[in-house]
Protein backbone atom coordinates (compact mmCIF):
# COMPACT_ATOMS: atom_id res chain seq x y z
CA UNK A 1 0.00 0.00 0.00
CA UNK A 2 1.19 3.49 -0.86
CA UNK A 3 2.12 5.37 2.32
CA UNK A 4 3.36 8.61 0.73
CA UNK A 5 0.95 11.49 0.14
CA UNK A 6 -0.10 12.10 -3.47
CA UNK A 7 0.75 15.55 -4.87
CA UNK A 8 -2.42 17.72 -4.78
CA UNK A 9 -2.50 17.94 -8.60
CA UNK A 10 -2.81 14.14 -8.84
CA UNK A 11 -6.57 14.47 -8.17
CA UNK A 12 -9.05 16.77 -9.90
CA UNK A 13 -12.40 17.91 -8.54
CA UNK A 14 -14.23 14.91 -10.05
CA UNK A 15 -11.76 12.45 -8.50
CA UNK A 16 -12.30 14.11 -5.12
CA UNK A 17 -16.08 14.01 -5.49
CA UNK A 18 -15.88 10.28 -6.30
CA UNK A 19 -13.63 9.55 -3.31
CA UNK A 20 -15.94 11.48 -0.99
CA UNK A 21 -19.21 10.06 -2.32
CA UNK A 22 -18.31 6.36 -2.54
CA UNK A 23 -16.98 6.22 1.04
CA UNK A 24 -20.63 6.38 2.10
CA UNK A 25 -21.69 3.35 0.12
CA UNK A 26 -22.19 1.69 -3.23
CA UNK A 27 -25.37 -0.01 -4.50
CA UNK A 28 -25.91 -3.75 -4.58
CA UNK A 29 -27.82 -3.79 -7.87
CA UNK A 30 -27.67 -4.83 -11.52
CA UNK A 31 -26.10 -1.53 -12.71
CA UNK A 32 -24.49 -0.03 -9.61
CA UNK A 33 -21.94 2.12 -11.45
CA UNK A 34 -24.65 3.85 -13.50
CA UNK A 35 -26.62 4.46 -10.29
CA UNK A 36 -23.61 5.76 -8.36
CA UNK A 37 -22.40 7.89 -11.27
CA UNK A 38 -25.65 9.80 -11.85
CA UNK A 39 -25.46 12.15 -8.82
CA UNK A 40 -21.83 12.88 -9.78
CA UNK A 41 -22.85 13.91 -13.30
CA UNK A 42 -20.93 10.99 -14.82
CA UNK A 43 -21.77 7.94 -16.89
CA UNK A 44 -21.16 4.49 -15.44
CA UNK A 45 -18.26 3.98 -17.85
CA UNK A 46 -16.65 7.27 -16.84
CA UNK A 47 -16.92 6.24 -13.18
CA UNK A 48 -15.28 2.83 -13.69
CA UNK A 49 -12.48 4.46 -15.69
CA UNK A 50 -11.89 7.02 -12.95
CA UNK A 51 -11.92 4.31 -10.27
CA UNK A 52 -9.39 2.20 -12.18
CA UNK A 53 -7.12 5.24 -12.37
CA UNK A 54 -7.59 6.10 -8.68
CA UNK A 55 -6.70 2.53 -7.78
CA UNK A 56 -3.65 2.63 -10.04
CA UNK A 57 -2.20 5.76 -8.45
CA UNK A 58 -2.83 4.35 -4.96
CA UNK A 59 -5.63 6.69 -3.87
CA UNK A 60 -7.96 3.76 -3.14
CA UNK A 61 -7.12 0.93 -0.75
CA UNK A 62 -10.13 -1.22 -1.50
CA UNK A 63 -13.43 -0.98 -3.30
CA UNK A 64 -16.18 -3.51 -2.62
CA UNK A 65 -17.89 -5.31 0.25
CA UNK A 66 -16.36 -5.03 3.73
CA UNK A 67 -17.03 -8.14 5.77
CA UNK A 68 -17.22 -8.53 9.53
CA UNK A 69 -14.53 -11.17 9.99
CA UNK A 70 -15.87 -12.22 13.40
CA UNK A 71 -19.39 -12.69 12.07
CA UNK A 72 -17.85 -15.12 9.54
CA UNK A 73 -16.52 -17.25 12.39
CA UNK A 74 -12.99 -15.95 12.83
CA UNK A 75 -11.47 -15.00 16.18
CA UNK A 76 -9.22 -11.99 16.75
CA UNK A 77 -7.34 -10.59 19.70
CA UNK A 78 -5.13 -7.56 20.22
CA UNK A 79 -2.08 -8.53 22.28
CA UNK A 80 0.75 -6.55 23.83
CA UNK A 81 4.16 -7.40 25.25
CA UNK A 82 6.80 -5.60 27.26
CA UNK A 83 9.96 -6.62 25.43
CA UNK A 84 13.37 -5.72 26.83
CA UNK A 85 15.17 -3.48 24.33
CA UNK A 86 18.14 -5.85 24.08
CA UNK A 87 15.89 -8.76 23.07
CA UNK A 88 13.60 -6.84 20.75
CA UNK A 89 14.79 -8.19 17.38
CA UNK A 90 14.95 -11.77 18.68
CA UNK A 91 11.37 -11.52 19.99
CA UNK A 92 10.13 -9.94 16.72
CA UNK A 93 11.41 -13.01 14.89
CA UNK A 94 9.76 -15.44 17.34
CA UNK A 95 6.41 -13.62 17.30
CA UNK A 96 6.24 -12.97 13.55
CA UNK A 97 7.03 -16.63 12.81
CA UNK A 98 3.44 -17.46 13.80
CA UNK A 99 1.10 -17.22 10.80
CA UNK A 100 -1.67 -16.27 13.27
CA UNK A 101 0.11 -12.92 13.85
CA UNK A 102 -1.67 -10.64 11.36
CA UNK A 103 -0.09 -7.29 12.14
CA UNK A 104 2.60 -6.31 14.55
CA UNK A 105 3.65 -2.77 15.49
CA UNK A 106 6.44 -1.38 17.62
CA UNK A 107 4.98 1.42 19.77
CA UNK A 108 6.58 4.02 22.01
CA UNK A 109 5.45 2.72 25.43
CA UNK A 110 6.57 0.34 28.17
CA UNK A 111 4.33 -2.14 26.31
CA UNK A 112 6.37 -1.77 23.16
CA UNK A 113 5.07 -4.60 20.94
CA UNK A 114 1.40 -4.72 19.82
CA UNK A 115 0.06 -7.40 17.53
CA UNK A 116 -3.23 -8.89 16.39
CA UNK A 117 -3.81 -12.64 16.46
CA UNK A 118 -6.24 -13.93 13.83
CA UNK A 119 -7.39 -17.55 14.24
CA UNK A 120 -10.26 -19.75 13.19
CA UNK A 121 -11.37 -20.21 16.80
CA UNK A 122 -11.17 -18.67 20.29
CA UNK A 123 -9.12 -21.67 21.42
CA UNK A 124 -6.64 -20.90 18.65
CA UNK A 125 -6.05 -17.45 20.15
CA UNK A 126 -5.34 -18.89 23.61
CA UNK A 127 -3.09 -21.62 22.19
CA UNK A 128 -1.04 -19.20 20.09
CA UNK A 129 -0.66 -16.62 22.88
CA UNK A 130 0.44 -19.35 25.31
CA UNK A 131 2.94 -20.69 22.77
CA UNK A 132 4.44 -17.21 22.27
CA UNK A 133 4.77 -16.89 26.06
CA UNK A 134 6.61 -20.23 26.26
CA UNK A 135 8.92 -19.40 23.35
CA UNK A 136 9.82 -15.90 24.55
CA UNK A 137 9.54 -16.30 28.33
CA UNK A 138 7.56 -13.03 28.28
CA UNK A 139 3.97 -12.27 29.24
CA UNK A 140 1.47 -11.74 26.41
CA UNK A 141 -1.30 -9.39 27.57
CA UNK A 142 -4.62 -10.15 25.86
CA UNK A 143 -6.98 -7.33 24.97
CA UNK A 144 -9.96 -9.01 23.31
CA UNK A 145 -12.67 -6.75 21.95
CA UNK A 146 -15.55 -6.44 24.46
CA UNK A 147 -17.54 -3.99 22.39
CA UNK A 148 -16.99 -2.41 19.00
CA UNK A 149 -18.48 1.01 18.28
CA UNK A 150 -19.93 2.25 15.04
CA UNK A 151 -17.30 4.23 13.19
CA UNK A 152 -17.84 7.61 11.56
CA UNK A 153 -14.34 7.77 10.03
CA UNK A 154 -14.19 9.79 6.82
CA UNK A 155 -11.28 11.04 4.80
CA UNK A 156 -12.10 14.31 3.08
CA UNK A 157 -10.45 14.09 -0.36
CA UNK B 1 -27.33 -15.26 11.12
CA UNK B 2 -25.03 -17.94 9.84
CA UNK B 3 -23.56 -18.09 6.38
CA UNK B 4 -23.46 -21.10 4.12
CA UNK B 5 -20.91 -22.41 1.63
CA UNK B 6 -22.28 -20.28 -1.21
CA UNK B 7 -22.03 -17.12 0.91
CA UNK B 8 -18.45 -18.05 1.70
CA UNK B 9 -17.66 -18.43 -1.99
CA UNK B 10 -19.13 -14.98 -2.67
CA UNK B 11 -17.05 -13.53 0.18
CA UNK B 12 -13.88 -15.20 -1.07
CA UNK B 13 -14.52 -13.93 -4.61
CA UNK B 14 -15.13 -10.31 -3.55
CA UNK B 15 -12.92 -9.70 -0.54
CA UNK B 16 -10.14 -8.33 -2.73
CA UNK B 17 -12.67 -5.96 -4.30
CA UNK B 18 -15.39 -5.70 -6.94
CA UNK B 19 -14.43 -5.86 -10.63
CA UNK B 20 -14.63 -2.45 -12.32
CA UNK B 21 -17.08 -3.45 -15.03
CA UNK B 22 -20.59 -2.13 -15.73
CA UNK B 23 -22.27 -5.15 -14.11
CA UNK B 24 -19.86 -6.23 -11.37
CA UNK B 25 -22.24 -8.59 -9.58
CA UNK B 26 -23.01 -10.37 -12.85
CA UNK B 27 -19.26 -10.75 -13.38
CA UNK B 28 -18.79 -12.26 -9.90
CA UNK B 29 -21.80 -14.52 -10.51
CA UNK B 30 -20.16 -15.72 -13.73
CA UNK B 31 -16.95 -16.67 -11.88
CA UNK B 32 -18.98 -18.72 -9.39
CA UNK B 33 -21.52 -20.23 -11.79
CA UNK B 34 -24.44 -18.54 -9.99
CA UNK B 35 -27.28 -16.36 -11.29
CA UNK B 36 -26.60 -12.61 -10.85
CA UNK B 37 -29.85 -12.25 -8.90
CA UNK B 38 -28.64 -14.76 -6.33
CA UNK B 39 -25.35 -12.92 -5.76
CA UNK B 40 -27.25 -9.63 -5.36
CA UNK B 41 -29.81 -11.21 -3.01
CA UNK B 42 -27.17 -12.93 -0.86
CA UNK B 43 -24.98 -9.82 -0.55
CA UNK B 44 -28.07 -7.78 0.35
CA UNK B 45 -29.06 -10.30 3.03
CA UNK B 46 -25.52 -10.31 4.42
CA UNK B 47 -25.58 -6.50 4.53
CA UNK B 48 -28.91 -6.53 6.37
CA UNK B 49 -27.53 -8.95 8.96
CA UNK B 50 -24.25 -7.05 9.43
CA UNK B 51 -21.94 -9.69 7.96
CA UNK B 52 -21.33 -7.21 5.15
CA UNK B 53 -20.73 -3.96 7.02
CA UNK B 54 -20.97 -1.90 3.88
CA UNK B 55 -20.17 -1.93 0.19
CA UNK B 56 -18.00 1.12 -0.33
CA UNK B 57 -14.71 2.65 -1.33
CA UNK B 58 -11.93 2.76 1.25
CA UNK B 59 -9.66 5.66 0.43
CA UNK B 60 -5.95 5.29 1.10
CA UNK B 61 -5.78 7.84 3.89
CA UNK B 62 -2.00 8.03 3.67
CA UNK B 63 -2.16 8.95 -0.03
CA UNK B 64 -4.79 11.59 0.78
CA UNK B 65 -2.52 13.25 3.30
CA UNK B 66 -3.54 11.60 6.57
CA UNK B 67 0.01 10.69 7.44
CA UNK B 68 -0.14 10.57 11.23
CA UNK B 69 -2.04 8.30 13.61
CA UNK B 70 -1.92 7.28 17.22
CA UNK B 71 -3.62 4.65 19.35
CA UNK B 72 -5.30 6.69 22.08
CA UNK B 73 -6.29 4.79 25.24
CA UNK B 74 -8.64 5.98 27.97
CA UNK B 75 -9.53 4.87 31.49
CA UNK B 76 -13.28 5.51 31.41
CA UNK B 77 -15.68 4.79 34.28
CA UNK B 78 -17.32 1.44 33.55
CA UNK B 79 -20.86 2.77 33.88
CA UNK B 80 -20.17 5.50 31.29
CA UNK B 81 -17.91 3.63 28.87
CA UNK B 82 -20.60 2.23 26.53
CA UNK B 83 -22.33 5.55 25.95
CA UNK B 84 -19.11 7.53 25.60
CA UNK B 85 -17.60 4.93 23.27
CA UNK B 86 -20.52 5.52 20.90
CA UNK B 87 -19.76 9.24 20.85
CA UNK B 88 -16.02 8.79 20.31
CA UNK B 89 -16.46 6.17 17.56
CA UNK B 90 -18.71 8.51 15.60
CA UNK B 91 -15.99 11.21 15.33
CA UNK B 92 -14.77 11.66 11.75
CA UNK B 93 -11.08 11.24 12.72
CA UNK B 94 -11.53 7.93 14.62
CA UNK B 95 -11.02 4.82 12.49
CA UNK B 96 -11.42 2.12 15.17
CA UNK B 97 -13.04 2.33 18.59
CA UNK B 98 -13.30 -0.57 21.03
CA UNK B 99 -13.89 -1.41 24.66
CA UNK B 100 -11.29 -3.88 25.92
CA UNK B 101 -10.46 -5.32 29.34
CA UNK B 102 -7.95 -3.50 31.54
CA UNK B 103 -4.75 -5.30 32.59
CA UNK B 104 -4.09 -3.84 36.02
CA UNK B 105 -1.81 -2.56 37.40
CA UNK B 106 0.19 -2.08 34.21
CA UNK B 107 -2.69 -1.10 31.94
CA UNK B 108 -5.63 0.88 33.36
CA UNK B 109 -7.21 1.75 30.00
CA UNK B 110 -10.47 0.25 28.70
CA UNK B 111 -11.41 2.45 25.71
CA UNK B 112 -9.20 2.34 22.60
CA UNK B 113 -9.62 4.84 19.75
CA UNK B 114 -7.32 5.12 16.73
CA UNK B 115 -6.89 8.82 15.88
CA UNK B 116 -5.81 10.10 12.45
CA UNK B 117 -4.61 13.42 11.07
CA UNK B 118 -2.29 14.99 8.53
CA UNK B 119 0.40 15.46 11.17
CA UNK B 120 1.23 14.72 14.81
CA UNK B 121 0.01 18.15 15.97
CA UNK B 122 -3.46 17.50 14.51
CA UNK B 123 -3.59 14.07 16.15
CA UNK B 124 -2.73 15.74 19.47
CA UNK B 125 -5.53 18.27 18.91
CA UNK B 126 -7.94 15.38 18.26
CA UNK B 127 -6.72 13.78 21.48
CA UNK B 128 -7.57 16.99 23.38
CA UNK B 129 -11.02 17.00 21.76
CA UNK B 130 -11.67 13.42 22.91
CA UNK B 131 -10.43 14.32 26.41
CA UNK B 132 -12.98 17.17 26.48
CA UNK B 133 -15.77 14.82 25.42
CA UNK B 134 -14.90 12.24 28.09
CA UNK B 135 -14.44 14.89 30.79
CA UNK B 136 -14.55 13.70 34.37
CA UNK B 137 -15.61 10.18 33.31
CA UNK B 138 -12.01 9.59 32.24
CA UNK B 139 -9.44 9.21 35.02
CA UNK B 140 -6.34 9.19 32.78
CA UNK B 141 -5.31 8.58 29.21
CA UNK B 142 -2.33 8.05 26.97
CA UNK B 143 -1.52 7.82 23.27
CA UNK B 144 0.80 5.27 21.70
CA UNK B 145 2.47 6.18 18.44
CA UNK B 146 3.83 3.42 16.27
CA UNK B 147 7.54 3.63 15.62
CA UNK B 148 7.81 0.69 13.21
CA UNK B 149 5.59 -1.78 11.34
CA UNK B 150 6.97 -5.20 12.29
CA UNK B 151 4.49 -7.25 10.25
CA UNK B 152 1.45 -6.54 8.14
CA UNK B 153 -0.56 -9.20 6.35
CA UNK B 154 -4.11 -9.18 5.09
CA UNK B 155 -6.65 -11.22 7.00
CA UNK B 156 -8.33 -13.41 4.46
CA UNK B 157 -11.08 -15.97 4.69
CA UNK B 158 -10.27 -19.17 2.88
CA UNK B 159 -12.85 -20.19 0.27
CA UNK B 160 -13.66 -23.39 2.17
CA UNK B 161 -14.13 -22.11 5.71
Amino acid sequence: MRRAALPPEALDATDRAILNALQDGFPIAHDPFTQAAAPLGLSGAELTERLAHLREIGAVTRFGPFFDAEAMGGAFCLCAMEVPEARFEEVVTLVNAHPEVAHNYERAHRLNMWFVLACETREGIERTAARIERETGLCVLRFPKLREFFIGFRVEA
Amino acid sequence: MSIDATDRRIIAATQAGLPLVAEPYAEVAGWLGLPEAEVIARLGAMRDSGIVRRVALAPNHYALGMQANGMSVWDVADDRAEALGEVVGALSFVSHCYLRPRALPLWPYNLFAMLHGPDRATVEAHRAEVADILGAACARHDILYSTRILKKTGMRLRPEG
